[in-house]
């Protein structure tokens, strides 16, 4: 800040003191002192206060043994080992319902939108309905309407509802899975390879149509390109490279399949359903915020109504809808916090349990604190780049 | 201002509001006699206890706090302020607790809290064990389980923070058997889990898991098997860095205990007061110094005490005897030394 002083030059008889350039530099200066002033002080009274409560900054306790269970560790997780693996596995967690939640909430938020701007009169009052009982009611009443009024209350393990590919109880749903064999590897490199290839190839040769003109057929040949590498991989991969795996009692519960446990589950879809609500009034805002005349225009010109939409509104829309959404997206990541209540082992949870068996309150906040802050900045950033490339380009 | 410098500066002023949250504390800094002082110039004694939890701390229907753990914050307000109601129940969940007590956000935490050596150290000074507890587990009797050697791969609902959670982990782990967690902050949350049915087993100190089943919709339903897994000394502390604080804390939770070995009773103390035991004349400030004046207290500071709850006795009766508001847990470890348990405290005198 001090290097951008404007350089001061006495020319004229009036006074430095009523110099507006002085008096601007001098304002600068001074609540540059005080907020840093603030800052250092702040800085040192914490460290104090730190100090005397024998509450110390260090963080050698991530290295000692956690001692305490958690629930359904995503990643392996024993209670012999560290904090830091403990603190991992509910950081894991966090992103797992975030991730999956904002997906979810996207793709509904979007569909609520668009059902809210039907002209279909019931669609629309539903898609109203919805909106404003997710916007009006606290998201943990929400989580807990969901974990305890509904989940916990599905038949027991014995009683399971068992349908075509799901089994649902109170434990959890647990759905039949296709997983990999030993032989599957190939396949599953193939397909990857497969998938990263046609998203490519369908890019680039996209562009080089809309560069010039001519045709690409970027969409037959990325397709292509998606069925024939799994197959070769199929083949390569010597017999059935994945089975079905069907979820099957055992002692207390059933095992195998891919289980939804009742506390992800009713986080994800708390979280998801109340976000999408929100996400659809961004989206309901961004599509009504197109002119019409850009609509009358584009079926004018004979577009379809998918074109109208995808052609016409989305892009311009998508201007104005992209940074309250990103604010949406924070929001969620920020609100898995909220699982605590439910029993979901998300990072707070973990670390308010590490609070209490390490006693490191000071640290492990701070801990909680930066990472929720890195998560944040992180999808901010990314989607910023986003936002840059849809915005306007002047030409 | 460019770009970089911005976003440098926004940082450093969050950070600057996230480190100023902290000196709203600095006032309560403890050290020598400070908690005592502010104690008597709040004229209230601000205790870390629950809500939640029949027979230790629970409300009653007027709203008030009332349970064994809150009885022993109510008769140190009694004795050093001289008036039992002069309290104020701040409710803890079980990961509250330890950071409440390290900044000594309360004057005294008494919420069942096991006294274990690390809490001793980090937490605060534990002042003498007031319940001899042990962590036992509830199953629905149509389980059909009858031993925990049946428990391999159940799904068990426990309260984190605690020592349970921790003794339920080493308890898996040596008799390597697999086991689910499910995990939760608030006691209520992790018994009405399981009352649903979402886990198989409950696990908790088995005073707690009494008091729990006492209200359950069909308590006969539910059975704590006879095997007790771990030492739960439930204790009441003290902060950190007030050694007079701690000693009357200490005194009074004796008191308590001397009163029941001496027979003075809630209704009888004045009575005592004339007693002809030199032991009882000592206990109600009669006669001698019990430690008094070192601590600042009034004579009959411990008399106020037991005339305010009574002795251990009635207390524990009042929420836990067979006539107790809450549940019925016979006295078992908790029966005066004299009567074959461990209940046991250094004289008054």
């Amino acid at each position: 800040m001090a290097a951008n002083q404007p350089s001061i030059q006495f020319k004229s008889s009036i006074p430095f003191y009523r110099d507006e350039r002085v008096i601007k530099a001098f304002a600068q200066v001074v609540s540059a002192v005080l907020i840093i002033g603030f800052v250092i002080w702040a800085i040192l009274n914490f460290l104090d206060a730190a100090e005397a409560r024998n509450m110390t900054l260090t963080f050698d306790f991530l290295e000692e043994a956690a001692g305490f269970p958690i629930s359904n560790p995503p990643i392996e997780y024993e209670p012999d080992m560290t904090f830091g693996r403990a603190f991992l596995v509910g950081l894991v967690n966090t992103l797992l319902v975030s991730v999956t939640g904002i997906v979810a909430a996207t793709i509904l938020g979007t569909l609520v939108a668009l059902a809210r701007l039907s002209s279909n009169w019931l669609l629309s009052k539903i898609a109203l309905a919805y909106i404003e009982f997710h916007r009006n009611i606290p998201l943990l009443v929400l989580l807990f309407i969901w974990y305890f009024s509904a989940f916990t209350q599905l038949p027991s393990v014995k009683e399971s509802i068992i349908w075509p590919g799901i089994i649902i109880n109170q434990r959890g749903f647990y759905l039949t899975w296709p997983r990999l064999t030993e032989t599957g590897q190939p396949f599953a490199i193939a397909s990857a390879i497969g998938i990263l290839l046609a998203i490519i190839l369908y890019s680039v040769l996209r562009r080089r149509r809309e560069i010039t003109g001519k045709d690409t057929y970027y969409g037959p040949i990325s397709l292509a390109i998606l069925i024939i590498l799994p197959l070769i991989g199929w083949l390569l991969s010597d017999g059935t490279p994945f089975q079905l795996d069907v979820p099957f009692l055992k002692g207390f519960n059933y095992k195998g399949g891919l289980r939804l446990t009742p506390e992800f589950t009713a986080m994800f879809l708390g979280l998801a359903m109340y976000t999408a609500a929100f996400i659809a009034e961004v989206v309901r805002a961004g599509i009504q915020a197109v002119d019409r005349g850009q609509i009358e225009a584009a079926r004018a010109v004979g577009l379809s109504t998918n074109q109208v939409l995808s052609l016409v509104i989305m892009p311009q829309a998508l201007r104005i809808i992209i940074p309250p959404m990103i604010s949406q997206y924070l929001n969620l990541t920020k609100n898995s916090s909220l699982a605590l209540a439910i029993g979901f082992q998300e990072v707070f949870s973990v670390g308010k349990i590490a609070i209490n068996q390490a006693g490191r309150a000071v640290p492990v906040f701070a801990l909680v604190m930066l990472t929720y802050l890195s998560l944040s900045l992180f999808t901010s950033f990314v989607l910023n780049i986003y936002n840059r490339r849809i915005q306007f380009v002047s030409r | 201002m460019s770009r970089k410098l911005s976003t440098g500066v926004s940082i450093l002023i969050i950070l600057a509001f996230v480190f100023s949250m902290v000196p709203a504390a600095v006032a309560q800094e403890a050290g020598g006699g400070e908690i005592i002082d502010r104690v008597l110039e709040r004229g209230k004694v601000v205790c870390g206890g629950r809500t939640d939890l029949a027979g230790f701390g629970m409300l009653d229907e007027a709203g008030n706090n009332m349970g064994f753990d809150i009885d022993l914050c109510r008769a140190v307000a009694a004795a050093v302020l001289g008036d039992p109601t002069a309290i104020e129940v701040v409710p803890l969940t079980a990961a509250d607790r330890g950071p409440a007590l390290q900044t000594a956000e309360v004057d005294l935490l008494s919420r069942n809290v096991t006294w274990t050596s690390s809490r001793d150290s980090q937490w605060g000074n534990f002042t003498t064990i007031m319940f001899y507890d042990g962590q036992g587990f509830m199953i629905r009797e149509d389980s059909g389980i009858t031993s925990t050697d049946e428990f391999d791969g159940a799904t068990v609902c426990v309260t984190s923070g605690t020592t349970t959670e921790q003794n339920l982990a080493d308890f898996f782990r040596q008799n390597g058997m697999e086991y689910e967690a499910v995990i939760f902050e608030e006691t209520p949350a992790v018994y009405s889990a399981y009352e649903e049915g979402r886990c198989d087993i409950t696990t908790s100190d088995k005073s707690q898991l009494a008091s729990v089943r006492s209200g359950f919709a069909e308590p006969d339903a539910h059975i704590i098997l006879d095997i007790t897994i771990s030492k739960e000394p439930l204790t009441p502390a003290v902060p950190h860095g007030d050694d007079t604080w701690f000693d009357t804390v200490k005194l009074v939770m004796w008191a308590l205990i001397n009163a029941e070995e001496l027979g003075v009773t809630m209704d009888n103390v004045e009575e005592m007061k004339g007693s002809e035991n030199i032991n009882v004349l000592r206990l109600l400030g009669q006669e001698g110094d019990w430690g008094y004046t070192d601590l600042g207290l009034a004579p009959e500071a411990l008399a106020n005490a037991i005339a305010a709850v009574g002795n251990y006795g009635e207390v524990y009766d009042r929420y836990m005897g067979p006539e107790g508001l809450a549940f019925t847990l016979p006295r078992g470890p908790n029966n005066l030394w004299t009567n074959g348990g461990l209940i046991y405290a250094p004289p008054i005198k």
